[in-house]
């Protein structure tokens, strides 16, 4: 069903867990439907994403998808984070299966949740 | 290692002396069974014989026993046939909400057709009532269809039961006994049934094959109509091979079934006890006692973490599992009958089936249970829901 780039992801996931002292947090998805993907970030004052971590109960393409855009975005600022897009996630995986193309649009969503987060906290201060 | 296999629930390997078996019927004996000439006699000897041991191996008449393309097939006949030849009397079906897809998508088309279908609950292990069923039917209930054994969680049904309480009132009873026959012995004419369905490959046979006991005088519609094979009940060309192959398989299994039961349900229990020893927060879905249980069927939720992690992992480790029916592993949709006996649906997602055949080996379930551990603690360590305690 997937490909080897996606078992091998899968295998290795990079990023996993909570980064320390994260100022933006996105968590999407629900239970109901198999898949819950939790994005944590470390923001600096120059909008750069220093870090990056996922926390994901799903499948083997929600893993795969979260590791790939944490990997994708540690780096960039927030703008160029928010133009990734889960087809960018898809063709760093070399393709996911087409039940599984939610599992890439969830990380898109992670990510966009978590800045969200930042930004109305950066807001309110 | 070699890779493990534990999903025999989906399949098993065909046996050495069932391939033995069939091997002249691809080669030499090839005759079409229905032709008179030498090749077609010695074809139609084979696939007698064939109907014969099948027939022995349940207790029914060879004339009562069809061969079919497979399990879903017999399940197919058996509902559209009752429901075309006894629609005059009735439109009413009775079934459960664990079925396999082949009876319940069965019963889902005759609903479409114009059918009143009542699908039975179960209880928290798995269990049809006998009282639902007999306040289930109608004047115009014409049949009831309860598997004998679930394929997921591997509840044993009280089918004897059942089967009464249809004979009392004038009902039509079939049983998918798939995931029953080769592991449990029965008798058709004990059991009172008046059909059931069964498939080769789940009891070392090949695959492609199945049959369907109608009992003898009981009128049926036909599903596949053709040419005069099976007692011109069921067309088609006779597939002889798969038919010597099932019914070698079949007469293999009933010869050791006691022994290799009680095997393969030991390598389960320690299986089990050691799962639920080392990993927390898990639910054991299905019959606790292990007398009302397939010997073959354990069934797992592992809380917080999803089932298709679970299993890329136990297979990236070389075991092969299920997250519950093979034939609905392309859907994302949790069990039908994880939900049926109360499992929530966020837990469902978590579910693995481990089931167990006579060639696995204790060391072979000492290693799953070792990987298992680890893969749990893995992805609940990667998993949003879980909080350490």
């Amino acid at each position: 069903m997937y490909n080897e780039k996606v078992m091998s992801v899968f295998k290795n996931p990079q990023n996993m867990g909570e980064v320390e002292n994260y100022n933006a947090i996105g968590t999407v998805g629900n239970e109901v439907c198999g898949d819950i993907m939790q994005i944590t970030m470390r923001i600096n004052d120059d909008g750069v994403i220093e870090d990056a971590k996922f926390k994901t109960f799903g499948c083997a393409a929600a893993v795969a998808s979260s590791s790939t855009a944490t990997s994708m975005i540690i780096g960039k600022t927030i703008d160029d984070a928010l133009k990734l897009t889960n087809k960018d996630v898809i063709t760093e995986l070399e393709g996911l299966p087409p039940q599984k193309i939610h599992c890439s649009v969830l990380a898109e969503d992670a990510i966009r949740a978590a800045i969200d987060y930042y930004e109305k906290n950066k807001q309110s201060k | 290692m070699k890779n493990i296999y534990l999903d025999h629930a989906a399949t098993t390997p065909v046996s050495e002396r069932a391939f033995e078996a069939m091997k002249p019927y691809f080669l030499n004996v090839f005759g079409n069974a229905n032709s008179q000439h030498v090749f077609g006699r010695e074809a139609a000897k084979g696939l007698s014989e064939a109907r014969q041991k099948v027939a022995d191996a349940i207790g029914a008449k060879p004339s009562e026993i069809y061969f079919t393309s497979c399990g879903t097939e017999a399940d197919n006949w058996a509902i559209k046939g009752a429901a075309m030849e006894y629609a005059t009397k009735g439109k009413h079906i009775i079934t459960s909400v664990i079925e396999h897809p082949a009876v319940y998508t069965t019963c889902k088309q005759l609903e479409s057709l114009g059918y009143e279908v009542t699908y039975l609950p179960v209880d928290g292990e798995g269990f049809v009532s006998v009282d639902d069923l007999e306040k289930a039917i109608r004047p115009d209930t014409i049949l009831a269809s309860i598997m004998f054994a679930n394929n997921e969680i591997g509840t044993i049904e009280p089918i004897k039961e059942l089967a009464a309480v249809c004979k009392k009132h004038g009902v039509i009873f079939h049983t998918d006994a798939v995931q029953a026959t080769g592991a449990i012995r029965y008798d058709v004419k004990d059991l009172n049934v008046d059909m059931l369905s069964m498939s080769a490959h789940k009891f070392y046979g090949p695959k492609g094959m199945g049959a369907l006991y109608i009992r003898n005088g009981l009128k049926m519609g036909k599903l596949i109509t053709g040419g005069e094979q099976e007692r011109s009940r069921r067309g088609g060309t006779s597939n002889v091979a798969g038919a010597v192959g099932m019914a070698e398989a079949l007469t293999e299994a009933m010869e050791t079934l006691e022994s290799d039961a009680a095997y393969v349900a030991s390598l389960r229990d320690r299986f089990v006890k050691r799962v639920l020893e080392e990993i927390d927060d898990i639910y054991y879905n299905g019959p606790k006692d292990a007398s009302k249980r397939l010997p073959n069927n354990s069934n797992f939720s592992f809380r917080f973490i999803e089932g298709e992690s679970i299993l890329f992992s136990l297979d990236l480790a070389g075991i092969s599992a299920s997250s519950g029916s093979a034939c609905s592993s392309a859907s994302l949709d949790p069990s039908r009958t994880l939900l049926s006996i109360g499992v929530p649906v966020g837990t469902a997602h978590g579910s693995i089936r481990f089931s167990f055949g006579k060639h696995n080996t204790v060391e072979e379930v000492d290693y799953t249970v070792d990987q298992l551990v680890s893969i749990v603690k893995r992805l609940r360590e990667m998993s949003p829901l879980y909080k350490k305690k």
